[in-house]
This record gives structure tokens, C-alpha cells and sequence, in this order.
């Protein structure tokens, strides 16, 4: 079973050797030098690769909050007021959800998918949403289980005064979530750095094929694998300047509204 | 407004526990419809529980509440206005808060607007309308708290010191707005330890001691001579209580 199929010969569009180093104790040092250059060349040549694979990126990984938010965030909030019994295995089992490798989800995920599996008629294993799928159940865990306690500390302040004003319960949910908005925005941020990190998941279900499903994290991985710790690192300065990137612009956006109008 | 009162309200020996230790302990009370009650008593004395298991906010540990007879449903629930201890404004303007709250009710959209408006005006919070609810001073998040609760025009409003920590042009503001329900035909009962605003206030007094109704006068009478030796005290200031 082949899971990584064979990588193409020139990746990003750089030839390979140019910044080939052997990794003894000198080089490492001029890998992280050259590192920077090489981020900035890239990301200023205009390298029609990287974009692809950085939008690739993007879109599995906003993929698959989006899914992963409209199903956790009515889950938490639903387990957060319910009373039943068996609740706290239940909040147990959901955190604990939150620590799912990410290569047993793309596993989990491999088996549906491939052609002996339940959803093997869909023939998307190594496409785009097989990997938002699997980045989907990998985060849904975290947003539920980030939800819950969120809503959880508000509906404790909340809960009297809803019951007064005669609120029902679909209804509570409703106002915790909305006026527990910032938060759950954080909530949010924090299933997107779980779903931009990860490789295990997407080079699993992905198969990192070059314009298919290539994504920064499985980029650098074959660029590691292959001793271009420059160009590695280089991609891996560029995954961690996007990703404070996307905060900085929730962060912009939520400060922007609280000062408009909502403390 | 439905054809049979809600009133009056009789609790039989209403217990409530927590922790192990008893807080309402075998309460009595009747309350007809009519005067403005004033609950009085010491910190501890077990009012602002009373006035939630009234409410049906918690539910007792033995005894009854029954409303005209009846135990507390939703509707009846719906029927009644508290202003909690603590009143929680929503994270959104004051406007918004009182439209929250009539649209949860289930008033008519073409209303909503115009009611808020209305009390919104009453609770003299106009020029704060828009403003986040969050972020206006305490007189004006308790005007609008209270504000928020009469425009559901409650038959029976529970306050729960609406006034504590209030400067005494905010107090007064919120005295106002309690005079305008009563006027209207609200009944009021209303949870204070400041005898000041109790003497202002009430024409019916309920004195709680530890978790019992000790004492229930009319006011004058409740002021002028009171029966028990705890109400004594705590009307003289005492500290030995």
C-alpha cells in the first residue's frame, strides 16, 4: 500500500541541490540562515507553486473549521446546559477527543474512504475534501469540547436571569453563543492552528500529490525527507508567518466590533 | 392580561437545603393581592432565596408554593417579573436588551420597537439607547434591568435588593419605576435590608429570621410597634441580632 505517491522532481518550482546541505552542525546553522532568504525569496518571486499549495492550505484547513464549528458549536453548547446522566464521562470523553492524533484520524479516515470502504463509492480518497474531512473530525473535538466550557462559564451567569425572562432552550443556546462570541472566536482560532499544523491527517487521505493535494505541512515533510532543510524551513516560516497572519486578522476584526459596540 | 390573578400566594412549610445546612426552614407565607410587600431581614435571613423559590428559579427542598392555588408552571412563571440580585445584561445595547427580551416573550414584532421605546424612555435611558448594555454605569444597567422586566408588564414583580450599591439619585430612579408598576396594577414584592427605602415603600412588611416569617404587618403597624424582639432589634439598629 503506497500511501505517498512518488514526489515530482522539482517541487515549488526551485531545483533541487541548490540549497542542499548535508545536516551536520555547520550546515544546520546555514539552514536557518538560508532559511530566511530563501522565505523571502519565495514568497516575493511570486512562485506559482507555493500559491497554490499555500491556498490549498487555506482552503482544506478553513474547510474544515467551518464544518467542524457548525457541528461543535451546537454540540457544546447542547452538552454544556443539558443535565443527563452519563454527563461528565461525556465532557471526559470529549476532551479527551481534543487530543486525537492526527494520523490515527487520517487512518480512520482512509479506511472510509478507500475503495473497501463504507464511502469508497465516492472515490475521494487523495482529493481536497478528503483531507477537509478528515481535518473536520480532527477539530470538531476541540471546538465541541473549547465550546462546552466556554458556554458552560457564561450559562452559569446567564441561567437564572434566561429562566426568568422566560427564554426556552433552544433559545438559551442561542444568546450563550452569541454573547459568547469573542470567545468562541479564540475557539476558533484554536481548531484552525490545530488544522494548518497537522500533516499526519491530510498526507494520509491526501497522498501529498503535487497540485492535488499538496499542502505546506506535507510540503515540508518531503522536503525534509529529501534533505532540503533549507526549503523546509523555509516553507515552515512561511506556514507559521500565515498562521499569525489569519490571528491577526480575527484579532483586527473581534477588537474592531468590541470598540463599535459590544463590550 | 389572562382573567384569573395570580394572586394570592400561599407557601406551606418551604424548606430549602444546601450544603447540609438548612436556609429556609419550614416557611409560612400568604400573600394577598393589593399592598406593596416589603420582605425585611438581616443578611442570611434567607430573602433572596425566598424570593427565587417563588419564582420557581430553585426548587425546594420540602413544602409548597402555590400561586392562586396552583404550583408554579411556565406560564405562570411567565406571568411573573424579577429583577435578580445581580441582573445580567446581555452583551448588546440597551435597546437591544429590552427588544431581546419582548421578542423571548413572544410580543408581537410590530410592538417590539414601540414598547422598548416606551420604557426605555420611562427608565430615562434614551440618550444611552445604543450603547452597549455592558458599559453603562451601575444606576443605569439596574434602570435598565428593571426597565427590561416591567415592559413585560409582569403581574407580580420580584425585586431582590433592586437598590443596594446605588447612589441615592439612581435609588430613587428605580423607586420611581417600582411606583409606576404598582400603579399599574403590579403586585410588588421587593427584598431590602434598608429599613430607609422599606419604610418608603412598603405597606405590608415580612420580616425573616433565619430561613422563617417571624413577623407579617402592615407597615405603619410593623414600624410603630413591632411584635417580635428580632424585628425590634433590627428596626433599632441593634447588632446584637
Amino acid at each position: 500500500m503506497t500511501l505517498t505517491p512518488a514526489p515530482s522532481y522539482s517541487v515549488l518550482g526551485i531545483t533541487g541541490g541548490r540549497f542542499r546541505e548535508a545536516p551536520t552542525g555547520k550546515g544546520a546553522m546555514q539552514d536557518f540562515t538560508s532559511a530566511f532568504g530563501l522565505a523571502f525569496e519565495l514568497i516575493f518571486s511570486g512562485d506559482r507553486d507555493l500559491a497554490e499549495i499555500v491556498l490549498l492550505s487555506l482552503r482544506v484547513s478553513m474547510s474544515a473549521v467551518l464544518i467542524a464549528c457548525a457541528l461543535g458549536l451546537p454540540l457544546g453548547s447542547a452538552i454544556a446546559i443539558a443535565r443527563f446522566p452519563g454527563r461528565s464521562l461525556a465532557v471526559v470523553l470529549l476532551n479527551a477527543l481534543m487530543g486525537l492524533p492526527p494520523v490515527v484520524v487520517g487512518l480512520g479516515t482512509y479506511l472510509l474512504l478507500s475503495n473497501a470502504g463504507p464511502l469508497g463509492a465516492l472515490r475521494l480518497l487523495y482529493t481536497p475534501t478528503a483531507m477537509i474531512l478528515a481535518q473536520t473530525i480532527l477539530v470538531a473535538p476541540i471546538i465541541a469540547a473549547l465550546t462546552r466550557q466556554v458556554v458552560e462559564d457564561l450559562h452559569a451567569e446567564y441561567d437564572e436571569q434566561l429562566r426568568s425572562l422566560g427564554v426556552g432552550r433552544l433559545g438559551t443556546i442561542q444568546t450563550l453563543l452569541w454573547d459568547a462570541r469573542y470567545g468562541l472566536l479564540t475557539v476558533a482560532l484554536a481548531g484552525f492552528g490545530r488544522a494548518a499544523a497537522e500533516v499526519g491527517a491530510v498526507l494520509i487521505v491526501g497522498g501529498n500529490i503535487n497540485h492535488v493535494s499538496r499542502v505546506m505541512t506535507t510540503a515540508i515533510a518531503l522536503e525534509t525527507s529529501r534533505g532540503e532543510l533549507a526549503l523546509a524551513l523555509a516553507l515552515g516560516l512561511i506556514l507559521l508567518g500565515l498562521a499569525v497572519a489569519v490571528n491577526l486578522v480575527v484579532m483586527a476584526l473581534r477588537s474592531t466590533a468590541m470598540r463599535a459596540a459590544y463590550a | 392580561m389572562p382573567d384569573s390573578s395570580l394572586l394570592p400566594l400561599d407557601a406551606k412549610g418551604l424548606r430549602f437545603e444546601a450544603g447540609g445546612k438548612r436556609l429556609i426552614d419550614g416557611l409560612d407565607l400568604h400573600l394577598e393581592a393589593g399592598p406593596r410587600t416589603v420582605i425585611l431581614g438581616p443578611n442570611g435571613a434567607g430573602k433572596s432565596l425566598l424570593l427565587r423559590l417563588l419564582h420557581g428559579l430553585l426548587d425546594p427542598s420540602g413544602g409548597s408554593v402555590c400561586w392562586a392555588g396552583r404550583t408554579l408552571d411556565r406560564e405562570g412563571q411567565r406571568r411573573q417579573g424579577m429583577l435578580l440580585q445581580r441582573p445580567v445584561l446581555l452583551r448588546r445595547s440597551a435597546s437591544a436588551n429590552l427588544k431581546y427580551a419582548l421578542r423571548a416573550r413572544g410580543v408581537p414584532r410590530s410592538e417590539v420597537a414601540e414598547r422598548a421605546a416606551l420604557w426605555l424612555r420611562r427608565a430615562g435611558l434614551n440618550a444611552v439607547a445604543k450603547r452597549p448594555a455592558r458599559v453603562l454605569s451601575g444606576g443605569e444597567q439596574q434602570r435598565l434591568a428593571l426597565a427590561r422586566v416591567l415592559s413585560l408588564e409582569p403581574e407580580v414583580l420580584l425585586l431582590d435588593e433592586p437598590t443596594a450599591s446605588l447612589d441615592p439619585a439612581s435609588a430613587r430612579a428605580i423607586e420611581t419605576l417600582v411606583r409606576i408598576a404598582d400603579r399599574a396594577g403590579t403586585k410588588i414584592i421587593l427584598v431590602t435590608h434598608d429599613l430607609a427605602q422599606a419604610r418608603r415603600l412598603a405597606e405590608e412588611v415580612v420580616f425573616l429570621y433565619r430561613g422563617r416569617v417571624v413577623e407579617q404587618s402592615p407597615a405603619d403597624a410593623f414600624f410603630g410597634q413591632p411584635r417580635s424582639e428580632q424585628a425590634r432589634a433590627y428596626i433599632e439598629g441593634r447588632l446584637d441580632l
